[in-house]
């Protein structure tokens, strides 16, 4: 299985406002992600740039990164899944040249949310519900998360105190993440006494709306071998979906999207949930961490919040999860997020996570989710 | 009347589904049923991908249903603000149709519990749209 390879990852550190361009947001990651590499950009054969358009006052934003890294002339394009448009890139990536068409492909993902108000925001993210039947009701990203959250503690009694742990969990590794937006440790009590968003989602319960960019390079096992020291293995990749509409989906305390990718990214694998030693899971909200570890089968459903409350998902834990600061705290520039969870894991099992290093990780999972649970990657990695 | 009259905010004008609006207007909530293979959808589609034909009937959602989850929207995207708060939700009708929409405004946030029965009507909006909204039974 050991054919195709992450030989580089990178991100940007994540804003609130970069101040920056894209292109140079871009730069930043990509930059990164070539660092201690035996390789130069005339030695990448496509770029897969990943971005939600409803965001970029650039149009085709492919053709300027392409242009901007001196790309050109190879094959590139955009892929977009919403807020799991990386890690689709990254499949899309492994196919490129799983199939023998590359043999090096970088995966680009970026956001300047900051372009757009907070409003603006929520309206454009509402546009990612189906425009026809559930937008005009006024649903936005928190609002389409809260019915599963409060779904979720009506069926198994999950309580608001159980989300704000998973709040504090992240806070304390973005704490120690130089990258991360929102770099310092928050109390229980801070994130209880947060304003109200949608209920029972409040401030603290919600990712942060970022700047930022990230870069996975991909490439085969020959070419892996030659250029990068520590090469890490895709082993499983899972990608499944759910309805756009919230009326089509049969249950709200769980994201079938996740539960399918995950089951798929396993079998390709040939692991289990017990195997994984260190997981970067889609935490948009509080809620989203908790339905992650029932769904990726850390935890059996309705028994996610044990694990937050043993603190197991802490790095001495029994399956450390987001030891970056997740999307909650490190931030979630929509496009970039994949790449972001992606550089995480690869440093892990490299040994290279300095900041938060899990002990001897040799296997590690990413899970992306798009919008409010249309689409789920999984990925499974292997020193 | 088209489509664009549905909603408080409607991104959506031309469609195979705009007798759905004429049915509100006659105080109706419509599904679509699939003529040949009896599929029933909610949202109402006009196009069956199964069968690959496009006859469809109109069948009246039937009262009441069950609510399933809910949440109380504080924080209202941009066009919706001057709504806040407000109450969206999915509920359960029969042959397990679900349908998103808001609770009505005389429900209150407290009185509001998981599985309790309600009916989804027809609701008038200022400046002659149309939509529909769950209500107690």
């Amino acid at each position: 299985m050991d054919d195709v390879a992450i030989i580089g990852v990178g991100q940007s550190t994540f804003f609130r406002k970069s101040g920056l361009n894209i292109r140079e947001l871009c730069f930043d990651a990509y930059k990164e992600s070539m660092q201690g590499l035996d390789l130069t950009n005339k030695d990448i054969d496509a770029s897969v740039t990943c971005s939600a358009p409803e965001y970029d006052k650039q149009r085709t934003p492919s053709g300027l990164i392409s242009e901007y890294l001196e790309l050109t002339p190879k094959s590139a394009f955009l892929v977009e899944s919403v807020c799991s448009s990386s890690t689709s890139g990254l499949r899309v990536a492994y196919s490129l040249i799983k199939s023998g068409l590359h043999k090096v492909v970088a995966v680009i993902g970026f956001q300047k949310m900051s372009e757009l108000t907070s409003r603006e925001s929520a309206e454009r993210m509402g546009r990612g519900a189906d425009i026809m039947w559930e937008t005009p009701f006024g649903i936005s990203m928190p609002s389409g998360y809260a019915l599963f959250a409060q779904a979720h503690m009506a069926k198994f009694g999950t309580t608001e105190q159980q989300l704000a742990k998973v709040r504090v969990k992240n806070a304390f590794y973005a704490s120690k993440n130089p990258k991360a937006i929102y770099p310092k440790i928050v109390t229980l009590e801070e994130v209880m006494a947060s304003a109200p968003v949608a209920s029972p989602l409040k401030t603290f319960d919600c990712c942060a709306a970022a700047d930022g960019s990230s870069c996975i390079i991909v490439a085969s096992a020959d070419v892996a071998k030659r250029v990068s020291k520590i090469p890490i293995w895709i082993a499983g990749l899972g990608a499944a979906t759910d309805t756009m509409s919230m009326s089509g989906r049969k249950t709200f305390t769980s994201l079938s999207c996740a539960t399918e990718a995950a089951a798929q990214a396993y079998k390709m694998a040939g692991v289990t949930p017990q195997d994984i030693d260190v997981a970067e899971v889609h935490d948009c909200f509080t809620i989203s961490e908790i339905l992650a570890y029932e769904d990726l089968g850390f935890a059996k459903p309705g028994e996610g919040t044990r694990l937050i409350e043993e603190k197991q998902t802490y790095i001495d834990g029994k399956i450390p999860v987001n030891v970056d600061g997740g999307l909650l705290c490190k931030g979630h520039p929509i496009g970039a997020t994949g790449g972001s969870q992606m550089r995480t894991i690869v440093r892990q099992l490299r040994g290279e996570a300095v900041e938060a290093q899990v002990k001897n990780a040799e296997i590690g999972l990413v899970h992306n989710i798009g919008g409010v649970g249309q689409y789920g990657n999984v990925i499974i990695l292997r020193r | 009347m088209g489509f664009e009259t549905f909603g408080k905010v409607s991104f959506t004008a031309e469609t195979r589904a705009a007798a759905f609006v004429d049915h509100l207007a006659q105080g109706k909530v419509m599904a679509t049923r699939c003529k040949s293979c009896g599929a029933t959808y909610f949202p109402p589609k006009m196009d069956c991908p199964t069968c690959l034909k496009s006859d469809t009937e109109w069948v009246e959602v039937k009262n009441p249903g069950k609510l399933v989850a809910y949440s109380v929207v504080g924080y209202a995207p941009a066009g919706f603000e001057d709504d806040a708060p407000y109450i969206i939700a999915v509920s359960e009708f029969s042959d397990g149709l679900r349908i998103f929409s808001r609770l009505s405004k005389d429900i209150k946030a407290e009185d509001v519990k998981p599985g309790m029965n309600l009916k989804v009507v027809v609701a008038k909006l200022p400046g002659d749209r149309i939509s529909y909204e769950f209500q107690k039974v």
